[in-house]
């Protein structure tokens, strides 16, 4: 069983507030790991660990089984760690084709390249037109993202996040704000665009949750107090108690 | 090319389009050898040169501050060095009689700027925001002052000069006459041109506007900003260069002058007022600028600080510079309410040029009060004679700004409600943003 | 050379304070609105015209009295009129507004004072000598600056720590936006900070006035060094600016005073280097480069220590 993500003791503190204390996480190849929690207990901060935008004051994250804590953001990335953000961080001057181009550029093997005609390279063309078709945004390819409306924003996001094909992705709530209905189409992209992959999500809707996920995760105050399958989740006293509340499970 | 793709991505340019494309460059390119014919005489060839020097600086400065986010004070540094570096090329090529023309001397003039940009590029390029804005700002003042202390390289106050004649001839061209002059200006002009537009269509510079847009998202999809940034800088510098390099083949010197904060800020004037953010943005300031300078200072003693003047406008006003107003109207005319809007212009138009009349009679007055104040009380300014001492001009200069400033206000209310009307309609016809 | 020591010491800490008067306000404006105000040397020119002008129709102390508060008023409804309009377009936009207001003001205080330097001079009460160091007469007015200057950072510190608006700006410097959600005027406590911090800015004009040149290109050529001052500091830190201004202050003022170069530390360059631009380097003296070092502790401070000296916020 390998692991596409592994924490070990990992802790992180602002001066001497502690926000993460001793973390350990595993997160299977191809799992799909959901992290849930009341507010305030270290989500994104543990997001922003993994994914290199912060690092962590003691302790090690893996990816596959190279150490990842401490390199820059976009050098995880290139190793195939996806992220999201839970507050739409798109191009907003950019249209919806571009923002989704530039996700596909580096994966592409692009780099720096100014020798040659964007619009000339064929693969990049296929692979944006092939993530703006699965995010249904394809009336809306000529839009400036900072026009679309907020659940073409989120799905933008998403469609972002993923079109680089980093094998591990990491969607920091990505149905927040949505209404049902929008819930629902977000989870089927979800569910769609993450095949074969591994994805570890943060969620406050449950249904979204408890549908989506193969592992739950509980994080309360820093800590992971709670690991397992739904089931184990949901009759878990200490997650009832700290967390789960009067939801009907 | 999958059939999803032909349906879902833009479509190629079609022939058509393609040669509206190439065309536009084309007529550039004719109009370029056509202008002397129509305008023949020595100061407009002069000026035309000029216009197309700043076009080459202030398209280069565009790419750091409008391509990629990058507010710059010290640009002219790479434009300077790449000048003085081309007056040491040409009297050393004379001297020794080597055998570069003339033409290639700008090259020089952009290897230095790119070679001075690769070395103090990765520093400055850390940060972006006003932490970039401060360090151009104290490397510039760095080299600038560096310019008087080396005076074998600088020249000192008096600069460093070279005869522009004297290089290996090629079609038996001195460049000795202005016309030639302009004519190799034109030609660096187009080449610039044509390269930095192309380096927008490029990833590297589709990957300049995301960061300036988003450079912490950037860093998501796989790019270092800071990488980004320093390509940008380098190329910056280089285009800066060939500038500089033809401005001093052009006046056959270069001093402190050309590394100078009235450079810097010239350049940012210039490239500000044209618009950041589209392509043809700085080459309309450029035009204007230049053109307003040189005949401002005909009109008016105290041209420079109606320029500021303007400058302050634009930023308070109207950010997207001329381009940016122009290209407002653009949504309007797909969806053909333009008409809903201009007949409010003129109605505002009539105030407000009113109250600009009003502080440009005060403005003079003020200056014949404080400049020449033995003169002769009446006095010329844009062409118009008064008297300045009178009283009847000291009321009329009042009324008018602060009357026009009243009405003006009142009349471009009228002038937004008027686009709320032509924007709903646009939005009913479903023009896209 | 003691002598020299001690005066340049006692210059270099005045050219100190003179610089803090300034950067304090340009730290406070910074922190709580944003936005690096260009135009800060700008304001620090108008006080010493102002003075002047004023001095010259009603005497120096009313120039003292009136031109600060003169010149802060004008920063005060630039703030409310130009900078609030401008915030909404981003720190980029805001930076330019005040470079164009720079380069305006410079403009207007060239047409009406003209491009010499005027004869702005130390009043009659205060020209003698207060004492003498081994042999040089050291001014009284220089102490008068001094003092003046003292007392306006006991007040300005005694306002900060110990009233409530002080309180509020203390808390603004850091967290402006939860300010604002407290209830209180944050427009017109911005205001108020920017008039304040230029007017300071022109409490500096006008006492260096008579002792430095008062000339239209003032602003020009002190406001790199005070972006220097605020920088090496540390963007937002009050002590950050303070201990910086005194180390450019004294920098700059022994720097300016020695005369050392490396020729005459190492004797001339050979005959065969005499004309190239190595000479220039090796016969340069300290003096000659003091106007430039501030530009090189910025840029070092830039690359190793971007936070500064002090610095509690990366821009």
């Amino acid at each position: 069983m390998s692991a596409a993500i592994e924490l070990r003791g990992v802790e992180k503190s602002f001066g001497i507030t502690s926000v993460i204390r001793n973390v350990n996480l595993t997160v299977a190849k191809g799992e799909r790991h959901a992290l849930i929690g009341p507010n305030g207990a270290g989500k994104s901060t543990l997001f922003n660990l993994i994914s290199g935008y912060m690092v962590p004051t003691t302790g090690h994250i893996r990816l596959r089984n190279e150490v990842i804590s401490g390199l820059p953001p976009y050098q995880i990335n290139r190793r195939g760690l996806s992220r999201s953000f839970q507050v739409t961080n798109v191009f907003a001057n950019m249209s919806v084709w571009e923002n989704l181009r530039c996700a596909v550029l580096w994966a592409a093997g692009h780099r720096y390249t100014f020798w040659k005609n964007i619009d000339n390279l064929p693969e990049v063309r296929e692979r944006t037109a092939r993530i703006l078709a699965d995010i249904s945004l394809t009336a809306r390819r000529d839009v400036p993202a900072g026009l679309l409306t907020y659940a073409e924003q989120r799905a933008l996001e998403i469609g972002i996040t993923v079109a680089g094909g980093a094998e591990v992705i990491l969607l920091d709530e990505p149905t927040a704000g949505m209404s049902h209905a929008e819930t629902e189409r977000a989870v089927a992209l979800i569910r769609r665009l993450t095949e074969g992959r591994t994805l570890l999500i943060v969620e406050h809707d449950m249904s979204v949750v408890f549908g989506l996920a193969d592992r739950i995760s509980v994080l309360v105050y820093g800590q992971i107090i709670a690991s397992g399958t739904p089931e184990e989740i949901r009759s878990n006293s200490k997650v009832r108690e700290a967390y789960l509340g009067e939801e009907a499970a | 090319m999958s059939e999803l793709t032909s349906r879902v991505a833009p479509a190629s340019s079609t022939a058509a389009e393609k040669f509206k494309f190439y065309g536009l460059w084309v007529a550039a390119a004719i109009l370029l050898v056509v202008l002397p014919k129509l305008f023949g005489s020595g100061g407009s060839l002069t000026t035309f040169s000029l216009i197309g020097i700043s076009i080459i600086f202030s398209l280069s400065y565009n790419i750091l501050l409008g391509q990629t986010g990058m507010l710059s004070f010290g640009h002219a540094v790479y434009y300077g060095l790449g000048g003085f570096l081309a007056i040491h090329a040409i009297n050393i090529i004379g001297f020794n009689k080597l055998p570069i023309p003339l033409p290639l001397v700008p090259l020089i003039g952009g290897l230095t700027g790119l070679l001075f940009a690769a070395l103090l590029g990765w520093v400055s390029t850390q940060r972006s925001g006003t932490a970039f804005a401060m360090i151009s700002l104290g490397i510039a003042e760095l080299i600038a002052s560096s310019a008087l202390i080396l005076r074998t390289f600088f020249g000192g106050e008096a600069g460093i000069s070279a005869n522009r004649t004297k290089l290996l001839r090629l079609f038996d061209w001195s460049f000795g006459p202005q016309i030639q002059i302009y004519y190799l200006v034109a030609a660096w002009t187009l080449l610039a041109v044509a390269a930095m537009y192309a380096l927008t269509r490029t990833p590297l510079g589709r990957m300049c506007n995301a960061v300036r847009d988003n450079p912490e998202r950037v860093q998501f999809v796989g790019y270092n900003p800071h990488v980004v940034r320093y390509l940008a800088f380098c190329f910056s510098g280089f285009f800066a260069g060939i500038a500089g390099a033809l401005a001093a083949i052009n006046f056959e010197i270069a001093n402190s002058a050309y590394l100078g904060a009235v450079q810097s800020g010239s350049v940012l004037f210039a490239t500000y007022i044209g618009g950041v953010g589209f392509f043809v943005g700085p080459i309309v300031g450029a035009i204007f600028v230049t053109a307003l300078s040189l005949g401002l200072s005909d009109l008016t003693q105290v041209w420079q600080l109606y320029f500021g003047l303007i400058f302050i406008a634009v930023v308070l006003y109207a950010p997207g510079g001329i381009t940016g107003l122009v290209m407002m109207h653009r949504p309007l005319v797909k969806a053909g309410t333009l008409h809903k809007v201009l007949p409010s212009y003129v109605i505002a138009f009539v105030p407000t040029l009113a109250m600009i009349a009003g502080l440009m009679l005060a403005i003079e007055t003020v200056v014949h009060y404080t400049v020449n104040p033995g003169d002769d009380s009446h006095i010329k300014a844009f062409g118009v004679s008064f008297d300045a001492a009178s009283r009847y001009i000291w009321t009329m200069a009042t009324t008018l700004s602060i009357g026009g400033f009243w009405l003006a206000r009142k009349t471009w209310i009228w002038v937004g409600r008027a686009w709320d009307e032509a924007n709903s309609g646009e939005r009913e016809k479903g023009a896209a943003a | 050379m003691l002598e020299l020591i001690v005066i340049s010491a006692l210059n270099g800490v005045l050219f100190g304070m003179l610089l803090f008067l300034m950067a304090s306000g340009l730290t406070v404006i910074f922190s709580m609105l944003g936005v690096l105000n260009f135009a800060h040397a700008s304001f620090y020119m108008l006080g010493a015209f102002f003075g002047f002008q004023i001095s010259r129709w009603f005497g120096f102390w009313p120039a003292l009295l009136f031109a600060p508060p003169l010149a802060g008023a004008i920063g005060a409804g630039v703030e409310r009129f130009g900078l609030r309009r401008v915030h909404k377009n981003g720190h980029v936009a805001e930076l330019l507004f005040t470079f164009g207001l720079a380069f305006a003001i410079e403009e207007v205080v060239q047409i009406i004072w003209g491009k010499s330097p005027v004869d702005f001079r130390v009043p009659a009460s205060l020209d003698f000598s207060a004492f003498t160091i081994f042999s040089t007469n050291y001014p009284a007015y220089k102490m008068f600056m001094l003092l003046v200057s003292i007392a306006i950072f006991a007040s300005l510190l005694i306002t900060l720590k110990k009233t409530r608006i002080g309180l509020i700006v203390q808390a603004a410097l850091t967290h402006p936006h939860m300010v604002g959600h407290l209830g209180h005027n944050v427009g017109r406590i911005f205001m108020l900070v920017f008039g304040v911090g230029t007017a300071l800015a022109a409490v500096a004009g006008v006492i260096a006035g008579p002792a430095l040149v008062t000339q239209s290109n003032m602003a020009g050529l002190l406001g790199p060094i005070l972006f220097v001052v605020v920088v090496v500091g540390g963007l937002g830190s009050l002590p950050g600016a303070f201990v910086a201004s005194l180390l450019i202050g004294l920098v700059q003022t022994f720097a300016v005073s020695m005369n050392g170069s490396l020729s005459s530390a190492f004797g001339p360059l050979g005959p065969d280097y005499a004309t190239t631009w190595l000479a220039d380097i090796w016969n340069v003296t300290v003096a000659q480069i003091a106007p430039i070092m501030p530009y090189v502790l910025l840029v070092l401070i830039l690359t190793f220590r971007p936070m500064g000296l002090l610095g509690t916020r990366e821009t």
